[in-house]
């Protein structure tokens, strides 16, 4: 792994101290405080405290059952779906605790977009992938539709590989343009934040290195959150990394930071890949 | 080996003459055995054969008596003729059309019950239920499909007719509605279970990409599961139309027996199953025109209920979404 190279990636993106200190000119999308998680008996996510910085890739990395999907899909409330899920503490997106009883997950959901592991496009057309979320929203003319569509794939690199086949059913696709018309369908409604949940661990090199260079055209638009089991792939594309272990935060720091100087000697060893 | 020092002889305190491997060898040398095993697939094959040749008897009684019928009644007459009079002394008359007006009567009010409330049953089941209600709710919606159509026909009869007459006495004692809501009512659990089947398998993950876009679960429900699962929906839709079409003791007792060429839904009718029910309870001798008459409405029940089953054969295969 090159660090010299993350490093020059770096030093084009603004908002950074010379000292590598956490304190940045970007305003926080998330602040985490003190949550905690349960799947019945079992603490999954301890005191956890993060901040997430506007305009920015953070990427989150440990190794399995660390709980770093888990506090993924806990920004989107989408871990309630679990039935026996029980939470503590605080996730302030933008200021409001998305916790809060009047909060609706319809609301946070529809500013907050995900992209899952395995490509999961609808059982629709390509075209209907991309226009069900402003559908849903209530967006029906037929022109703004179109547009959003060319837009939004546009977006996620794959309008010239499917502008003549938008009426084909997106599991006539490969899997790698299928998870892009996954970003694209979350880009559709134009969020705020858009996490991302392994996308390229089902996917062929090619595949996964293109969703690596749209992510780093996104965050120009977005703030991103990434998990991922591939530690390259995440010095490569964030600009901060959190280090998940056993459910709690280990350290939590500018990337280069993370894989070149790591505090805590559990992020050395698991960087390094003396377990995980 | 020697059959003396058999590993096991001292220490269980029993002795094996033999060794495993010389009583296996002496057991195959049975010829006995060997016979069985090829007799086997013979027996089952005849046995499976049953099945098979009683269905082509049936087929062919069908087909050969049908033609017979039509050597007596000209089959332009059978198939556009208005009037189903075959009881008449001056000149009988078979004109299927008032049966299939009749079928088809009790068959759209059927649809029209079973297939709001059949899908909204799916829909509730897969999608909104947790896991302990479905387990409870399913089995006891089969149940349903296990009540002997003759008890339906009593709660037609009366039940669901005089409560129907209660609010528009218009309705006669036999009529197309009352028996019409309980063949829908028997068709539900079909529908529901075959939808829901279908709506379960679409992936959990497909559900969760239209959750994290901010949807609804009725949105969910409405705009993915239900499109997605849409061909084993109409298949289902389809097979519950046949059984509704073939549906005998329920309007055999509660629609009548009056063949009927009209849009009248609320006085007594007569279906193609009811028909043959009068007959064969015995109102015509073995060989008279009427006898036969039976089977050649039964050929045309029968390819009303074999098209009704390519229809859903052909929806689902070609209309399987892929996922």
């Amino acid at each position: 792994m090159s660090t010299s190279h993350v490093l020059d990636q770096k030093s084009k993106t603004a908002g950074y101290e010379a000292d590598g200190s956490l304190a940045s000119a970007a305003n926080s999308v998330y602040e985490t405080k003190q949550l905690n998680l349960w799947y019945g008996a079992n603490h999954a996510l301890k005191n956890i405290e993060l901040d997430i910085k506007e305009n920015e890739v953070t990427a989150i990395i440990g190794p399995s059952g660390c709980g770093k999907s888990t506090y993924l899909k806990t920004l989107n409330r989408m871990v309630e779906l679990v039935p026996s899920v029980k939470t503590s503490g605080q996730i302030l997106y933008r200021g409001r605790n998305i916790f809060d009883g009047d909060y609706g997950v319809e609301e946070l959901r529809t500013r907050v977009g995900m992209v899952f592991q395995k490509p999961n496009p609808f059982p629709k057309s390509i075209y209907d992938n991309i226009a069900y979320g402003p559908r849903i929203h209530g967006i029906k003319n037929k022109k703004i539709l179109d547009e959003i569509v060319e837009k939004s794939l546009r977006g996620a690199a794959i309008w010239d590989e499917v502008k003549d086949r938008l009426t084909e059913n997106a599991y006539s696709i490969s899997g790698g343009q299928q998870q892009r018309i996954c970003i694209a369908r979350a880009l559709a409604i134009e969020p705020d934040v858009i996490l991302m949940d392994e996308p390229t661990s089902a996917l062929d090199p090619i595949s996964t290195l293109k969703i690596e260079e749209l992510v780093q055209e996104l965050k120009k638009d977005y703030s991103i959150i990434i998990v991922t089991h591939n530690m390259q792939q995440a010095a490569r594309i964030s600009d901060r990394t959190a280090f998940f272990l056993n459910g709690e935060v280990i350290e939590y720091d500018k990337t280069d930071t993370i894989f070149s100087n790591p505090t805590d000697k559990r992020t050395e060893d698991y960087i390094s890949g003396r377990f995980g | 080996m020697s059959s003396h020092c058999s590993p096991f002889g001292v220490e269980r305190g029993f002795i094996m003459r033999q060794s495993v491997q010389e009583m296996i060898a002496q057991s195959k040398g049975k010829k006995n055995k060997q016979f069985v095993e090829k007799m086997i697939p013979v027996i089952l094959f005849l046995i499976a054969s049953v099945s098979v040749l009683t269905t082509i008897g049936i087929m062919l009684t069908l087909i050969f008596e049908t033609i017979t019928f039509f050597t007596r009644v000209s089959i332009t007459d059978f198939l556009f003729g208005t009037t189903w009079l075959p009881f008449s002394n001056k000149e009988a008359q078979y004109g299927i059309l008032p049966l299939i007006v009749g079928t088809l009567k009790v068959t759209l009010i059927a649809i029209l019950v079973a297939v709001p409330i059949g899908i909204s049953a799916a829909i509730y089941l897969s999608d909104y239920a947790s896991e302990n209600v479905r387990r409870v709710l399913k089995p006891l919606l089969e149940v349903l499909a296990g009540i002997p159509t003759i008890v339906y026909g009593f709660f037609a009869l009366t039940f669901v007719t005089p409560l129907l007459q209660s609010a528009f006495p218009d309705i006669k004692i036999f009529n197309a509605i009352s028996p019409g809501i309980v063949v829908g009512i028997m068709i539900i659990p079909m529908i529901a279970s075959l939808s829901e089947d279908a709506m379960s398998s679409v992936p959990k993950s497909i559900r969760e990409g239209a959750l994290a876009m901010g949807s609804t679960k009725f949105e969910v429900a409405w705009k993915i599961t239900v499109p997605a699962a849409l061909s084993g929906i109409v298949a289902s839709v389809v097979l519950a139309i046949s059984r509704a079409i073939g549906e005998t003791m329920i309007v055999s007792l509660a629609a009548g027996s009056t063949p009927k060429f009209d849009g009248d839904f609320t006085g007594s009718i007569q279906t193609m199953t009811a028909y043959i029910v009068q007959v064969s309870k015995g109102d015509a001798g073995y060989g008279t025109t009427i006898y036969y008459s039976i089977y050649a409405v039964g050929f045309t029940l029968f390819i009303f209920t074999m098209i009704m089953n390519i229809v859903a054969n052909y929806v689902s295969k070609r209309f399987r979404e892929e996922y």
